[in-house]
Formats: structure tokens, C-alpha cells, sequence
């Protein structure tokens, strides 16, 4: 374990535990990760409910950006999945939101970024494949199996098109979760790295400090594509998420 | 903010109207025309949104990347899983993970969009193949 004050881009991921805690073997401890993703969904809500308190017919700012949060996901999920996917825009908003402000909690310096563990994205991921395959089976029953049998295959080629079907289907949760994760660890490291050469080349005399103008800026631009990166991925998320639905909803149209 | 303004306008223009049944249409016709109208906007906003995600490039690299890694995992993990339960040492894996590369290629082609989506076959397949 490396002393926080040496430049280690990996000791922001580390877990902490603030409360030891087991039952029966099982290491229930409450950690850091655990205290941000309670913080994030305090965060959420706690926005949610002060920007929608006053419901007034002309929004303040902050009811707007909750109304455009609202629209946002409601258009995509209805373009998406049709007015039947309606009915799981609880469960779109509630990871479009939770991945959304676990991503920018994620940017303040010092904070714990929960998307950045793979556990936590493949939860996410988890949710949304087994909500896919429940509601198509209850909805389709068998014919939900019609996913993995594209039309117009040859009776010889059938069963190699349909494992093939079937692995791409299984790799839709990896794919999602790797996705997010890949994209908030790298970010953050590199923002790290660089941040780090500020700090080391600085230590070097004058030449160095004028050398570490170039990382700075560097290091600014990267805190920029960051946000971005943090809105991106929680739209590609939520956007995933209607596309899965939708074949759920419709299965082999 | 469509909301906020509709009532508004309806309000004002209502009393000058003779009944309830001419202004609705006339809301109706003029909801089809915003419908229309936002229609012919919507492919143009979505394109400028992917051009943005494409430019950075990276966003697509990540995204290809985890697709077609993602198949060859799940083939190889299915493959051993296989190997494990039957004994069938050496063979689970290695066809499962052809299949599984096979369908990380898929995954690449389906995410660019060059080949059908999930259960749409001979009506939309062979026609974007080509």
C-alpha cells in the first residue's frame, strides 16, 4: 500500500473498510465504495426532491434540468423500446441517474468513483440483462427464445448460428459493464498521471516548473473530457439499456 | 417547455373562437404540424450527436473493443465451464472459443450497424448485408 502523498494513480482505487462488519463468514463490512454509492443515491434523490418540491407551471432552473432529465430519458426510451417500454422507465431513470451521479461525484478530488469498480457496473448490467430475460419470458414464454434464431437460415447452418446468437447475447452484460468501468478507471488514471507529473516535475527547480505548465494544461483539458466522458457513458448506458429492453418487448418481430 | 407555452397560446386565441370542437381542431392540426416539423429535425440532431461521439474516436475505440473482447470472454468461460463439468478437456474450449470469437466479430458488426439487430432475420438481414 502506498502513502497517499507518494504519486500512485492506483491508490485511488482502493478500498477502505470504515465499519468491520461479518455475518457468518461473510464479509459485510461497510467501505468506502459503499459510503459513495449510498452517497450517490442520497445525492439523486435529494436533487430529485428539491427540484420537483415546488412543481411550479413556470420551472425554476433547477426544476427545468430535472424536467430535461425526465424528457431526456422518456424520449429515448420511448424511441427505443415504443410506448410498451413506458413501463420500465423507472428502472432506466434510476441507472441513468445512479451511473450519472456516481460518475460526477466521481470528478471532486479526493472522492471515491463507484463506477470504477467492475463488481458495481456488472451489477448494473446484471439488473438489466435479468430483467430482459424474465420479462420476455413471462411476456413471450418460449418465443422469447426466438432472439437467438434469426429467419432465413438454412436448417444445416442452424445450430452454429444460434450458439453463436446465444454467446453475443451472454456478452451483452460483460460488454456493458466493461464498458463503463474501462472508461472511468483509464480516465481517472490518466488524469492522475498527469496531475503527477505536475507535481514531480516541479520539484525539479525552476526549469521544472516551467516545464510543468505542459501537464497542467494537460491535466485541465483532461478534467474537461472527463465530464464529458462521465454524461457520455451514463447516456450509452441508459441508451443500452432501452435497446435490451426493447428485444425483451419484441422479440423476433 | 412546449408545455408551459401551449396553454398560453390556446388561452388567448380561445375566447375569439366561436366553440370548443373548431379550436380543437385547430390545436390538433397545429400539433400534427409541431409533430411534423420536429420529425424532419429529429434524424439531424441525432446524426450531429453520433458525429460528436465519433470525432473523439475514443469513445468508439472503447466501445468495439469491449464488444469484441466481451465475445471471446463469455465463448472461453462457457468453453471451460463445459471442459469442467463433462471432462471433455481440451475440446469445450477450443470450440467455444471460435464460437465465442465468432460472436465478438458479430458483436463489433451488430454495434456499427452492418448487420441485423437481435431477431430481425430475411426481412432486414440480407438487404443491409449487401
Amino acid at each position: 500500500m502506498a502513502t497517499p502523498d507518494k504519486v500512485d494513480p492506483i491508490h485511488q482505487f482502493h478500498i477502505n473498510k470504515i465499519v468491520d462488519f461479518h455475518v457468518g463468514g461473510l464479509d459485510l463490512s461497510f467501505t468506502n465504495a459503499s459510503l459513495f454509492m449510498v452517497a450517490t443515491v442520497v445525492v439523486a434523490g435529494a436533487f430529485l426532491y428539491f427540484a420537483t418540491s415546488s412543481r411550479a407551471v413556470i420551472p425554476s432552473r433547477l426544476q427545468s434540468v430535472a424536467e430535461m432529465s425526465y424528457e431526456f430519458i422518456a424520449n429515448m426510451l420511448r424511441d427505443a423500446a415504443g410506448k410498451q417500454g413506458m413501463q420500465f422507465f423507472p428502472l432506466v431513470f434510476s441507472l441513468f441517474m445512479f451511473v450519472l451521479v456516481a460518475n460526477l461525484l466521481g470528478m471532486f478530488p479526493y472522492f471515491f468513483t463507484v463506477t470504477s469498480q467492475i463488481i458495481v457496473t456488472f451489477c448494473l448490467a446484471m439488473i438489466v440483462i435479468l430483467t430482459v430475460v424474465f420479462y420476455g419470458l413471462y411476456k413471450h414464454g418460449l418465443h422469447f427464445f426466438n432472439l437467438f434464431v434469426p429467419s432465413g437460415v438454412p436448417g444445416i447452418l442452424l445450430p452454429l448460428v444460434v450458439a453463436i446468437e446465444v454467446i453475443s447475447f451472454l456478452s451483452r452484460p460483460i460488454s456493458l459493464s466493461v464498458r463503463l468501468f474501462a472508461n472511468m478507471l483509464a480516465g481517472h488514471i490518466t488524469l492522475k498521471v498527469f496531475s503527477g507529473f505536475v507535481v514531480s516535475l516541479s520539484a525539479m527547480g525552476t526549469v521544472g516548473i516551467a516545464g510543468a505548465v505542459l501537464p497542467l494544461g494537460m491535466a485541465v483539458a483532461l478534467t474537461g473530457l472527463e465530464f464529458l466522458v462521465s454524461f457520455l457513458q451514463a447516456y450509452v448506458f441508459a441508451v443500452l439499456t432501452c435497446m435490451y429492453l426493447n428485444d425483451a418487448i419484441h422479440p423476433g418481430h | 417547455m412546449a408545455a408551459s407555452k401551449r396553454p398560453d397560446e390556446t388561452g388567448k386565441s380561445g375566447p375569439g373562437r366561436q366553440g370548443g370542437d373548431h379550436r380543437d381542431d385547430d390545436l390538433e392540426r397545429r400539433r400534427r404540424h409541431l409533430e411534423a416539423s420536429l420529425a424532419t429535425r429529429q434524424p439531424d440532431r441525432q446524426e450531429r450527436k453520433e458525429g460528436a461521439g465519433g470525432a473523439t474516436g475514443y469513445g468508439q475505440a472503447m466501445k468495439l473493443s469491449s464488444e469484441f473482447i466481451a465475445g471471446i470472454a463469455v465463448g472461453a468461460g462457457l468453453g471451460w465451464m463445459i471442459d469442467r463439468l463433462a471432462g471433455s478437456s481440451p475440446w469445450g474450449l477450443i470450440v467455444f472459443l471460435l464460437l465465442g470469437f465468432a460472436a465478438g466479430v458479430l458483436n463489433v458488426l451488430r454495434s456499427v450497424g452492418k448487420v441485423a439487430e437481435f431477431g430481425q432475420g430475411s426481412n432486414q438481414g440480407p438487404r443491409r448485408k449487401d
